[in-house]
């Protein structure tokens, strides 16, 4: 299909052209742009035959023909919904950033749109050369976006996070070399051609590690996460937002793709190991944030038990704990977009994050207060409003795998709300303090952001059958392959 | 056996149903957005015709379905969430428990909002209020009116963070949202209990829906006192532990008395903290099932009783004792659920959301009068101000105290007659509890309006009536109090029990299972005779003895700075419980959160990550060294090298 | 040009293998031993003419003409090299009146 094709390559031609336009005017073509790739992605949903859990809109070009390498993309369920997330989301990104004023907007624009390419392609890469591609081509303008327009600490940081991350990415991409040596004929590094495969389980073993390496430091997973904290709070709060909203839903894509259905006697060996550490990981990350004083990192700790959580309930291998995974990657995205767009909203104005100098603000911001509280609440998943669906269903799949496991796991719903409210209630209530004292309301941009955001929550909170019936086929369809 | 539940197909009920809860939604989305927009009155119209329409409805309702053979059914609305078996329709259930508390909640709702719109007044966020109190309604609806475990749960948590909005009302307090805070957390580890149950209700019957819940567990193969069932049932209690304020998860109800006055009569005292009951009744097939937990449950109801009721003895906050004199009568109701008197319970629910209700509202009156005064300390004489807050509040206290005939001593008197049948060391603490409950209730009378005035004068000069729209909610509650006992006259009496056999068809499948368990009392009438008597004359007593101390001897309780003896301190500082919480929970979290961040976290875990970074770095530094720049040694080595390889490629190769 | 193959047939082919070999071992202990920057290229050169001499006979016997397309090929990957290692001796000697290289040891740690 050609609109797979123009999906795909919108974003990179548009950052060209976005490269071309000096000064301020930049952003809007961006913003343009991104809106007109969201479109796209909605007109090949509506070619999406949702009734079907296979591959469609597919599109298979030569690439590398005599090693068996193809170009091939395509879409099922779960790949539409993240590529759903990720067009969504990108305008909105584009749209928070118009109150800043970046030096070489240009740049910085075009880094964006050229990142959106890569994370789409990830999406719908059906062949592994091409998925270890794209997955290098999203880094890359990341790594730039934090490094050069990030805080002081920005260097190092980024440094750690882009080397730490290509570590992990090296194990996959030597797993992708064996597993393409070991298909039959001429070799084939297509999709299938590995679900075809069968290697005995000590080889799976391994595999399943190289493989689970790359996608836990992408998620991040404990205790692979350090690099997310510290990332988080240096870069820019537009690099913060695709990492947290679409980049780190790579990694557990990774899982559902390239990973349980590649090697199922691997996973079925260690997934009870990764359920224990991804479990660990919650109540760890939940702990942690209670006291951390900085918003960002605050955000960025809940993020890893939030993830945590998405990772226990994918290796459950249960149909809930699958479903509940993506339709979690997906309120996952939106709420924490929104959380940090919140927090660089109260940084413009107050110009710290620290919990402790601020205070007050729902006196002079109503609106903000609003909003902020509903995303507050979908991030502590409360019911009618997107995190429960998903938490509902990742804890109920984490149960039926073990109860103790599911209990444990429940206490994020505990912990969530104590650093969550902790953190409302010192930035928005109490008396003011002399920063907050001319705190002002939203203006019109940022509503415009915030509002799609709240939409979804709701949308999502309310009538998840919208989004858990597209995934519903893709994932009978991956439970199939895995108990083959 | 009653049929099982049929769905509605009446297009016309399945939209009044609906109606019931998403009025009041209504109502909190126009003044939520309309806060400060819209003018006060246009505020408290919307705020509380929402809410009577929902009554209204309710009570239209309530007739149809008793004239249609009072069949339940069940609406359904659409798939909320469907995965797999686990299907979750957004769907409403109506039958006589549903009814029964519809009517109770958006009956007394009604005219605590009325009650609202006049102590509420002066408060720059009214609009605010008012949608908040008004997302109460609509939450506490959901819960009861939800046909699966799961939108009880939606209700569950929305009416908890209802009442953390309400309870940080006024948010430039931090002591008040702190208490806010705590309410939610100490809800949500119920809430944790509550959704394992739920996850474990699945997993064991295929299904969260009441009917087929209830209809495999008649024919659940384990039998009474399986460890599932009783799995199930403890962990929903805890859930209900939270919601309820019983033992352990309790401290965050009297804290919860920062919030507004009307919150704390809607929320803390008449519907929300009722849940609990709602839900093991609801439950009650499974309960039946699992004798065990019904027996902790009244270990757990009767404790608790007991408890709050010796802390009511010592406090000087009005609302404080009020509160603690609420939990203790949570724990009655729990008490009587322990010994299956599921009716009683409910009863007991009703009359005391009509008192309790009544005698927050009083108290709201009475704060409103003293400007913002709590202390009982400083008050004293204020019947002369006060008549009308005076004898409703005088009627709230007597029916409290279970003195016939109002309705508290009805109510009372089933509930500790079913445990005399259970467990006769329940009875006598429950009496002993009842004593204590009469005794502190009065002494919060005396001490507010007998005696001489104790305030400043400042106070004194500003004492008042309060408006109508805050007596007339006053009326009708102290009226309700006075004659509702009537809808359920013990045997003695009548020979019908109206709200008895009005309920008896809940019971249909528990009795299926134990049918043993859910008989009606066999007392003998002298037996009854006399535990009524019993009693009324333990609250007698105890009345007397109050008014000996506290107007004839004119006692007032010591101010803050002076020495109590051990025990009365141990009491008034409510045995140190908040205390020893923070102690061995919330202090060791905080410990255990710094230390993971900058032990583990910090050190451990990320000093791994940087330890591999480190180690690259030194050997590159090391290694460096054997590039010494001399290019003769390269090539030497170079050649020795490519010597070796032929040679190893030569001999072993 | 047939002719030069068997030319070149006319002497045994070990004699061809003795002789580069000798000439590269030549141009080997000519780089580890010299320290004059342009001897140490003389012999670099050596060593590649060794090679072409090895290779046009092996080519020349086994008729194969494709040892000698790489001789060329060597000659002209050695001219460029001469070019570019000649100026940057040219360079070095300029600034420093030496072309000895244990001297030129600043590329170093």
């Amino acid at each position: 299909m050609i609109l797979t094709a123009l999906l795909l390559l919108w974003p990179a031609l548009a950052a060209l052209l976005v490269l071309l336009i000096k000064g301020p005017g930049a952003k809007k073509v961006a913003f343009v742009a991104a809106l007109a790739e969201f479109a796209l992605a909605l007109v090949a949903t509506s070619y999406f035959n949702i009734e079907n859990g296979g591959i469609q809109l597919a599109l298979s070009i030569p690439w590398v023909e005599s090693a068996g390498i193809r170009f091939s993309i395509g879409m099922d369920g779960i790949s539409l919904l993240m590529v759903l997330l990720t067009t969504f989301l990108v305008p909105l990104i584009v749209l928070s950033s118009f109150k800043h004023d970046y030096e070489n907007p240009n740049a910085f624009y075009a880094l964006i749109l050229f990142m959106q390419t890569g994370l789409i392609g990830v999406f719908m890469a059906l062949d592994a050369f091409l998925f270890y591609f794209f997955w290098e081509v999203a880094l890359i303008p990341i790594y730039f976006i934090a490094a050069l327009w990030g805080g002081e600490n920005r260097i190092k940081v980024t440094f750690k996070f882009f080397v730490y991350t290509i570590f992990g990415s090296l194990f996959m991409l030597a797993a992708f070399v064996y597993l393409y040596l070991q298909t039959p004929g001429t070799h084939s590094s297509d999709l299938f051609a590995f679900y075809q495969l069968q290697l005995d389980a000590s080889t799976q073993g391994w595999i399943f590690w190289f493989l689970f390496i790359a996608f836990a430091i992408k998620m991040p997973v404990f205790p692979f996460h350090t690099w997310q904290p510290d990332t988080y709070t240096e870069s820019p709060t537009q690099a913060t937002m695709l990492l947290s909203g679409i980049m780190l839903k790579m990694g557990i894509y990774g899982v559902l793709r390239w990973l349980l259905p590649v090697v199922p006697y691997g996973v079925s060996e260690w997934a009870e190991f990764v359920l224990i550490i991804s479990i660990i990981g919650i109540v760890y990350a939940s702990i942690i944030a209670i006291r951390q004083r900085d918003l960002k990192r605050l955000i960025a700790y809940s993020s890893i038990a939030h993830v945590g959580l998405i990772a226990a309930g994918i290796f459950t291998l249960n149909e809930q704990g699958l479903q509940g995974g993506v339709i979690q990657m997906l309120s996952h995205g939106i709420n924490v977009v929104g959380l940090f767009f919140i927090i660089d909203i109260i940084f413009s104005r107050t110009k710290t994050r620290e919990i402790t100098s601020l205070g007050g603000i729902t006196q002079n911001a109503k609106t903000l207060s609003i909003f902020f509280m509903i995303l507050l609440l979908g991030s502590i998943a409360l019911p009618l409003t997107n995190g429960f669906v998903g938490e509902f269903l990742l804890l109920s799949g984490v149960f039926q795998y073990n109860g103790w496991f599911g209990a444990v796991a429940g206490l994020t719903i505990i912990l969530g709300a104590v650093y969550m409210l902790r953190m409302f209630q010192g930035v928005m209530f109490g008396p003011k303090s002399p920063v907050t004292e001319a705190f002002t309301d939203l203006t019109f941009n940022e509503k415009a952001v915030l509002i799609p955001l709240v939409i979804m929550v709701f949308w999502i909170g309310l009538f998840p059958g919208t989004f858990l019936s597209i995934s519903e086929p893709a994932v009978g369809q991956l439970l199939s392959i895995i108990n083959r | 056996m009653r049929e099982i539940v049929m769905p509605v197909i009446d297009q016309e009920m399945a939209l009044l149903c609906l109606l019931v809860p998403i009025l009041p939604l209504l109502g909190f989305i126009l003044n939520g957005l309309g806060n400060r927009k819209l003018a006060k009155g246009l505020v408290s119209f919307i705020g509380c015709g929402t809410v009577l329409a929902s009554f209204l409805i309710s009570i239209y309702l309530f007739f149809d379905f008793l004239t249609n053979d009072s069949r339940s059914y069940i609406v359904n609305y659409y798939d909320w969430i469907s995965v797999g078996t686990l299907r979750i329709g957004f769907s409403f259930l109506i039958d006589q428990l549903t009814l029964f508390m519809m009517l109770m909640v958006t009956g007394i709702g009604f005219f605590i909002h009325l009650y609202s719109a006049g102590y509420m007044s002066h408060d720059e966020n009214f609009g605010k209020f008012f949608a908040f109190i008004n997302l109460f309604m609509f939450s506490m609806l959901v819960l009861v009116m939800g046909s699966n475990y799961v939108m009880m749960f939606v209700g569950w948590e929305g009416v908890g963070l209802c009442s953390y909005l309400l309870i940080g009302f006024w948010n430039k307090n931090t002591n008040y949202n702190n208490a806010a805070k705590k309410a939610f957390v100490m809800n949500r580890i119920g809430d944790l209990g509550f959704l394992l149950g739920i996850f474990l209700i699945f997993m064991t019957f295929g299904s969260v829906s009441y009917p087929q819940v209830f209809a495999e567990a008649v024919r659940y193969a384990g039998g009474l006192d399986s460890g599932v069932m009783i799995a199930i049932t403890l962990l929903l209690f805890v859930g209900a532990m939270g919601k309820s304020a019983q033992l352990p998860l309790f401290t965050w109800l009297p804290d919860a008395m920062a919030g507004p006055t009307p919150v704390s009569a809607l929320i803390h005292a008449a519907t929300m903290v009722t849940a609990g009951i709602y839900m093991v009744v609801r439950s009650n097939v499974l309960y039946v099932m699992a004798p065990t937990t019904l027996e902790i449950i009244a270990i757990v109801g009767v404790a608790t009783a007991l408890l709050a009721a010796t802390i009511g003895l010592a406090q000087n906050d009005i609302k404080k004792v009020l509160a603690y004199s609420t939990v203790s009568q949570l724990g009655y109701m729990f008490l009587a659920l322990g010994v299956m008197a599921f009716s009683s319970s409910l009863f007991h629910v009703l009359m005391h959301a009509f008192f309790k209700a009544l005698l927050f509202l009083g108290a709201g009156s009475v704060i409103h009068a003293m400007s913002n005064e709590q202390d009982i300390r400083y008050m004293g004489g204020l019947r002369k101000y006060l008549p009308i807050t005076f004898v409703t509040f005088l009627i709230g206290t007597l029916a409290i105290a279970g003195i016939p005939p109002f309705a508290g001593f009805f109510s009372k008197d089933e509930l500790l007659a079913h445990v005399y049948e259970h467990n006769k060391v329940m009875w006598a603490f429950g009496l002993l509890a009842a004593f204590m409950t009469s005794f502190y209730m009065f002494r919060l009378l005396f001490l507010t309006f007998f005696g001489t005035f104790r305030g400043t004068v400042d106070q004194k000069n500003h004492l008042h009536e309060s408006p109508a729209s805050m007596t007339i909610p006053l009326i009708v509650l102290a009226a309700l109090s006075t004659v509702g006992g009537f809808i359920g006259l013990p045997a003695v009496f009548s020979s019908e029990h109206v709200l008895g056999d009005y309920l008896a068809p809940l019971y249909d499948y528990a009795r299926l299972v134990n049918a043993g368990a859910l008989e009606p009392l066999h007392l003998d009438h002298a037996t009854e005779y006399m535990l009524m008597a019993v009693s009324v004359g333990v609250a007698v007593l105890a009345i007397i003895i109050a008014y000996v101390m506290y107007v004839s001897k004119k006692v007032v309780p010591a101010p803050e700075e002076e020495r109590l003896s051990p025990i009365h301190n141990l009491i008034y500082h409510k045995y140190y419980i908040d205390e020893l919480y923070n102690t061995i929970i919330v202090r060791p979290l905080m410990w255990f959160s710094s230390a993971f961040h900058r032990f583990v976290d910090v050190l451990v875990v990320d000093g791994i990550v940087n330890g591999f970074g480190k180690l690259v770095m030194q050997s590159g530094r090391s290694l460096r060294y054997a590039q010494s720049g001399a290019i003769g040694f390269y090539v030497l080595v170079m050649v020795f090298s490519i010597v070796l390889i032929l040679f190893l490629n030569f001999f072993i190769g | 040009m047939n002719h030069i193959p068997e030319v070149i047939r006319t002497i045994p082919l070990d004699y061809y293998l003795y002789f580069s070999v000798a000439l590269f071992v030549i141009g080997v202990i000519g780089v580890l031993t010299r320290r004059n920057a342009i001897v140490i290229f003389m012999c670099v050169e050596l060593m590649l003419n060794a090679v072409n001499v090895l290779l046009t006979a092996l080519s020349a016997y086994r008729a194969d003409a494709n040892g000698q397309v790489f001789v060329f090929f060597i000659m002209a990957v050695a001219a460029a090299e001469v070019c570019v290692g000649l100026a940057i001796i040219v360079m070095t000697y300029r600034n420093i009146r030496s072309t000895d290289v244990q001297i030129l040891n600043y590329l170093k740690w």
